[in-house]
């Protein structure tokens, strides 16, 4: 028995498979893993890393922001800004990293959104 | 000899043609692009669907409608008008139907004593109300046949924000009505006037009934409430999008049949300029010969001493008549 995940963002489908395992980040809660047989979910994330543990490997995504679903051994993960590992632009999300200087909430949004590409990034190698 | 006339009447000929060249790619570059925009609208699907979905089980489990998003306001004073038009024109109507509507709604609600406040997407809708002098709230331009989430986004935000200021406050708005061609399929595509805020709790209350109710009740995290005014805004911003997606389809279908009308027409007068300059062409030939039978006759009448001979013994020589007629090129 594995988990249906679907990872998708307002343009298209990132990723869709089985998974043995999804660990994200919730706004309130901090790390949550999801194993089969998980109970009804529903969460707000967090700007972080979603892993997706698959039978072959791991796949990693970076969010920022969404919401994730789980029911009847489906997740799905909704995010208006999300990137597969592999799809990051390592040395772009570092220069983003070091502009997002300051203190302000856009700075520090940005930020977060640096260093969440960042270690997806480096999971994924 | 080909006649003034005719020369001219070949050039234009020339000229339709190369400009049935260009409409005829752009008719093709078109049609392959509608496909491609089809694509994108189908791909953007999954997302709008399962967030309507989420919402639904939110409000399922006891997220309260009472979310500013979804209060409607009594009066309303001002309403936001979101116009998605294109940034390129040569694409028939599209451009007009969607802009006339917009300002079709906008007078509607004047005459009703509303003001207006407008959030405009694509270059044609701004220059539009632009040398109209209406008021402008906010121009997005520069994506229309590729439009990102990111772009839907910026549009959503600043109709969202002038909804959330309210009408007291300078530049704000108490609804928003979106206007934009819908794809309905290749051959269809209407203008569509919905109303985007408040959004409309019956939808949300659809998609709750929809969804498996208590018995199946979600954990929330944190709670329903709280989850629910992250999303509300990425719903209007996907609802955006998803407007945006269609009116790029619709404007390619609109432009592809646009340039097949172009084509065919640059056919059809191709055809009709090649029979009057062949016409042109003949009514030379016959007045050359007319003029060489004429001179013949005039030479042969100052040798027989100004007689009329009606029945000479030599007749105009056939060798002249041939080489007459091959050099206005009746035998062409």
């Amino acid at each position: 028995m594995t988990l249906q995940v679907e990872l998708v963002s307002p343009e298209r489908i990132l990723y869709s498979g089985e998974a043995d395992m999804v660990v994200c980040r919730t706004v309130a809660g901090g790390e949550v893993a999801f194993l089969t047989g998980h109970a009804p979910f529903l969460a707000a994330l967090e700007t972080g890393v979603v892993r997706v543990k698959t039978p072959g490997g791991e796949e990693v995504a970076a969010v920022h922001g969404g919401f994730v679903e789980v029911r009847d051994n489906r997740v799905i993960i909704l995010s208006d800004v999300a990137e597969l590992a592999k799809d990051i632009d390592v040395s772009r999300a570092e220069r983003a990293k070091s502009e997002a200087t300051g203190d302000d909430e856009d700075a520090v949004a940005a930020r977060a959104r640096a260093e969440a590409r960042l270690n997806a990034a480096k999971r994924n190698s | 000899m080909a006649s003034g006339q005719e020369r001219v009447l070949r050039r234009r000929i020339k000229s339709i043609q190369s400009t049935k060249k260009i409409t005829r790619a752009m008719e093709l570059i078109a049609a392959s692009r509608i496909v491609k925009a089809q694509q994108r609208v189908a791909a953007a699907r999954p997302y709008s669907e399962q967030i309507t979905a989420v919402m639904g089980n939110l409000a399922a489990g006891g997220a309260g409608l009472d979310h500013p998003l979804l209060q409607e306001r009594d009066p309303v004073k001002k309403v936001g008008f979101i116009v998605i038009s294109a940034d390129r024109g040569l694409a028939g109507a599209y451009n007009s139907t969607v802009i006339r509507t917009g300002e079709r709604a906008l007078l509607a609600h004047q005459a009703e004593g509303r003001d207006y406040e407008l959030t405009l997407s694509g270059k044609k809708a701004e220059g539009y109300f632009r040398y109209r002098d209406y008021r402008i709230g906010d121009a997005f331009s520069g994506y229309a046949e590729v439009p990102s989430y990111e772009d839907a986004r910026k549009v959503a935000r600043a109709a969202m924000e002038r909804y959330e200021r309210g009408s007291d406050e300078e530049g704000g708005t108490d609804q928003v009505e979106l206007i934009y061609t819908r794809f309905l399929s290749m051959g269809t595509q209407k203008v569509v006037n919905v109303r985007l805020l408040p959004l409309e709790r019956e939808a949300i209350e659809d998609a709750a009934a929809g969804g498996d109710g208590p018995q199946n009740a979600y954990e929330f995290e944190p709670e329903p409430a709280q989850i629910l005014e992250r999303l509300l805004p990425r719903y209007v911003e996907g609802r955006v999008f998803a407007a945006m997606l269609d009116a790029a389809a619709s404007e390619q279908a609109a432009r592809q049949r646009a340039m097949k009308a172009a084509t065919d027409n640059a056919e059809e007068l191709m055809k009709n300029l090649a029979t009057v300059a062949n016409k042109v062409r003949q009514a030379g030939i016959t007045t050359e010969i007319m003029e060489i039978v004429g001179g013949a006759e005039a030479l042969r009448m100052a040798k027989s001493g100004g007689k009329v001979d009606y029945f000479p013994e030599t007749v105009l020589s056939r060798d002249i008549l041939v080489d007459t007629l091959d050099r206005s090129g009746a035998f062409r």
